[in-house]
């Protein structure tokens, strides 16, 4: 593998979310939080979630992690907000099939830049990183 | 030391990961293994698998007398009295579980200290806050100077006669720092209180004579010295141990067993319950004479000098933080700025370069170091300063890349 084959791993967009994350921040007091760890590594996601009528009015992150961890928290939110909480978990399951390595329909919904993480299904080390951000939205699906 | 006959002795190697030659700098989290251990454990399978203490027939003899023989390889290594005082366990976790559970369990009381520090791996601070909370004992650490020492001032402050308990680990597997374990030993006597090393990342790389350090207890796992894993040793003082309680009860440990109550083998032999890990014992005996024939001098020799050219030659390296004292075992955990040690240790890979990233199972000591993560490479006898070449030549890389990719 050269660096060439990093690239896959580290597209430009997935850079930019990092450097400069969306979403990043707190919400009031109506919103509720999720935490969820990587105790392996210690990269955390905390998630601000502001649910109505099963919709994704509003979602802030906060956390400290890699590159893939923490772009992956910012294209999670900004691909949510304004979603269905069952179109934001349908969402989940497609990224978790992409990790996985699987054929996906990008078409189905709206991926946006979620799809620059493709590439990090060649790292199998690095695929715990990616879908930190979303098991913290599954789970606080779940709590929601 | 000829580092070059080394390597020839490790198969694993002498191979290439993603078309560079592996570079294996991660051997603090477990070492790799010489031919000679990989055959002891394969014709230990083909000529002698049976169980232990068993048999009458001739396969349990064989197994039996090479178990018992790694115990006695065991034994001369650390100078023990006896092999009394060596418990075969699954690793270093394990042994000082035993030790928690059972020996701090029955000794600890409400107002006791247990003293650790902050530089302990996980496995020596869990099982003592269980203990604590069992017993109504408190944890007390000792705290750690700028470098991330400990100094003997600060041991004498923290001690007191109070303390039951001293946890050390004898090298930092974050820091490289190297205990002065005889002395903290002698402080806690003097209080009456034991101390129990955590020798995990000590014995694969410096002489260890348990009654010189005059520990009474030392944990240690064989896959960080060249053995299998799933095998470790519990040392313990025959005193301590013969008034300590099983953990484990059932097969191979007892003497006699009755309807309502049982009694318990001599030691070591109570404190292992179940069918041992044999295979793994005759490859620790086979580890312990391919280090011994090295030469534990001589191995820490050309670590030092490893440890010392990786130093000087990170240090060169623009925004690079190095964590831990200039004297230390071999290994150099780091920071590059701006880029997660996530990210340094998969573009190192892609150079082929092996090397651990996060908190190292020291969350405590990340706090302490005001980090969430850190990255972590570590030598053995088989590393050579080319591969610190290439570990900086792969940081510069990794600089280079994430410079770029912004």
């Amino acid at each position: 593998m050269s660096f060439n084959n990093l690239d896959t791993l580290y597209r430009q967009v997935i850079m930019d979310h990092y450097k400069n994350p969306r979403n990043k921040g707190t919400l009031g007091e109506q919103s509720f939080s999720v935490e969820m760890n990587n105790p392996s590594c210690g990269d955390r996601v905390q998630l601000h979630l502001l649910v109505e009528d099963d919709v994704v009015k509003d979602v802030k992150f906060e956390g400290e992690g890699c590159s893939i961890s923490m772009s992956s928290a910012s294209m999670m939110t900004t691909a949510i907000k304004g979603k269905k909480l069952s179109e934001a978990l349908e969402m989940s399951k497609i990224f978790s099939d992409m990790m996985l390595g699987k054929e996906i329909d990008e078409t189905e919904l709206d991926l946006d830049d979620i799809i620059a993480l493709q590439g990090v299904s060649k790292f199998p080390a690095r695929i715990n990183c990616a879908t930190l951000a979303w098991k913290a939205m599954e789970k606080g699906a779940k709590e929601e | 030391m000829d580092v070059q006959a080394i390597r020839q002795q490790f198969p694993i190697l002498d191979q290439e990961i993603n078309g560079k030659p592996l570079v294996y700098l991660d051997s603090s989290a477990t070492s790799q293994k010489p031919q000679s251990v990989i055959d002891a454990v394969d014709s230990y399978y083909r000529f002698a698998n049976a169980n232990v203490h068993r048999g009458v027939h001739t396969l349990g003899s064989r197994a039996t007398d090479l178990y018992e023989n790694a115990r006695e390889k065991v034994r001369q290594f650390i100078h023990a009295d006896s092999t009394a005082e060596v418990i075969f366990t699954r690793g270093t976790t394990t042994a000082i579980n035993l030790v928690a559970s059972s020996f701090g369990r029955s000794n600890l009381q409400a107002g006791d200290e247990i003293v650790l520090t902050p530089m302990e791996h996980h496995s020596n601070i869990i099982p003592w806050q269980q203990a604590a909370k069992a017993t109504g004992a408190k944890l007390k650490y000792i705290p750690l100077q700028p470098d991330g020492t400990v100094t003997l001032d600060a041991v004498r402050e923290t001690i007191t006669n109070q303390t039951k308990i001293v946890a050390i680990a004898h090298v930092s597997n974050v820091l490289g720092t190297i205990n002065p374990i005889k002395e903290i030993a002698e402080i806690a006597h003097r209080h009456g209180a034991v101390i129990v090393v955590d020798g995990a990342q000590g014995i694969p790389h410096l002489e260890v004579d348990v009654k010189e350090l005059n520990c009474d207890f030392y944990a240690f796992s064989g896959h960080k010295m060249c053995a299998p894993t799933g095998i470790g040793v519990l040392y313990g003082k025959r005193e301590l141990l013969e008034n300590m309680e099983p953990i484990e009860f059932g097969g191979e440990m007892i003497d006699f067993v009755h309807l309502y109550d049982s009694t318990w083998k001599e030691l070591p032999w109570k404190f292992e319950g179940g069918t041992p890990i044999i295979a793994g014992a005759v490859g620790l005996g086979a580890a312990i004479d391919f280090l011994s024939e090295v030469g534990m001098d001589a191995i820490l020799e050309h670590e030092q000098k490893l440890a010392a050219y990786a130093m000087e030659k990170m240090r060169t390296i623009e925004g690079i933080s190095i964590y831990g004292p200039e004297h230390r075992a071999a290994l150099v955990t780091f920071n590059l700025d701006d880029v997660h040690p996530h990210d340094v240790a998969t573009v190192l890979d892609a150079e082929g370069i092996a090397v651990r990233a996060g908190h190292h199972c020291a969350q405590p000591l990340m706090r302490w170091l005001d980090v969430t993560a850190t990255a972590r490479a570590s030598f053995y006898l088989y590393n050579t300063v080319e591969e610190v070449d290439i570990l900086v030549d792969g940081l510069l890389k990794t600089k280079e890349y994430f410079g770029n990719v912004f």
